[in-house]
């Protein structure tokens, strides 16, 4: 019966196998193409499935991206003009590092900014806490007397 | 007083931001070539052997450019309306059969009725890319001029097309 199991699910394995056949993209024979291509779909997003990179979804679109680029960089193209080439078509979108311009400041500086005026207003409030703690540390003259009666008391009774 | 109003403050800043983020739709990413001309491609037209198309073969007319797909679901929630568009000959309505078989796209339009004056065949997906296609359907507005003036991402509605597509084509069709 074990054994009938075991040649049951080996079997079922080797249905498996092929669906994942369509993983294996054309590749170049030149792994410093490649890399390049790999390089270049980790900055690039896919626009059907929004929060994956080219390089990593196997959506349909990405795959012709990736191929798109793969040719591109055979073709020897810079970089800079690949994705270019992406921006022309797909808009500032598809970059995972935004371009600096009027539209992106606030996603840019925003958070750096909140940083700021969350540091300045938590040394303000300790500033301000370590004046009150100053404050109530520091005893009057007619406190002062009291306690050192208090104390005297004490030391007295001992 | 102040302890609390702050919080309350950031809070309601926060909440409206949120808000509003409900209404927005990350599938709808305005795109660059607007205001660009048509991107140049020349293909074969399905279903018309040797029969080839385009954009340039348009000038002087605007029109409509609509990426479709038999295999595209929401394809057919938006093609009645491109059906009744067709037919009421308002504007022309080029189709862009996106990464299709020929036969499969024939059989589709046989069933589903034929709202364009050809389809373009891209068969690779290469012409998709160049109009910067990501969601099936598409829909482009092109001036007389062969630049792009408008384009609608997913299904189209009847309020969208009465509300935003025909305005732009009665405005550049007037200009």
């Amino acid at each position: 019966m074990r054994r009938y199991l075991a040649v049951t699910a080996a079997l079922m394995l080797l249905c498996l196998t092929p669906v994942h056949a369509d993983e294996a993209v054309p590749l170049t024979d030149d792994p410093v193409t490649e890399e390049r291509v790999h390089k270049l779909g980790e900055e690039l997003r896919c626009l059907v499935c929004q929060n994956q990179n080219i390089a990593d979804s196997h959506a349909d679109l990405a795959m012709d991206l990736k191929k798109e680029l793969r040719e591109q960089v055979s073709a020897g193209r810079s970089d800079r003009e690949i994705l270019d080439f992406m921006v022309e078509r797909y808009g500032d979108f598809v970059l995972y590092r935004p371009p600096f311009k009027a539209i992106t400041v606030l996603l840019w500086v925003g958070p750096f900014a909140l940083l700021l005026i969350t540091v300045f207003a938590l040394a303000r409030r300790l500033r301000h806490r370590a004046v009150l703690a100053a404050r109530a540390n520091t005893l009057n003259a007619d406190d002062q007397a009291r306690a050192r009666a208090l104390l005297a008391d004490e030391e007295n009774k001992v | 007083m102040n302890r609390f109003l702050w919080p309350l403050g950031i809070f309601i800043v926060l909440a409206g931001f949120l808000f509003a983020g409900l209404y927005l739709n990350p599938r709808e990413v305005p795109s660059p070539l607007i205001g660009k001309p048509a991107p140049a491609f020349t293909v074969a037209q399905l279903g018309e052997q040797g029969k080839m198309f385009s954009p340039t073969d348009m000038k002087g007319k605007v029109w409509l450019l609509n990426v479709w797909a038999s295999w595209c679901v929401a394809c057919r929630q938006e093609h009645p309306l491109l059906v009744e568009l067709g037919k009421s000959g308002v504007v022309p309505v080029v189709g862009l059969q996106y990464k299709d078989e020929p036969e499969a796209g024939l059989a589709w339009l046989r069933e589903h009725g034929n709202p364009y004056v050809l389809s373009a065949q891209d068969r690779d997906g290469r012409v998709g890319i160049d109009f910067g296609v990501y969601g099936v359907p598409e829909t482009f507005v092109i001036d007389r001029n062969g630049i792009i003036r408008h384009k609608h991402i997913g299904p189209l509605t009847p309020e969208r097309l009465r509300d935003e597509v025909l305005p732009r084509v009665r405005e550049l069709e007037a200009s």
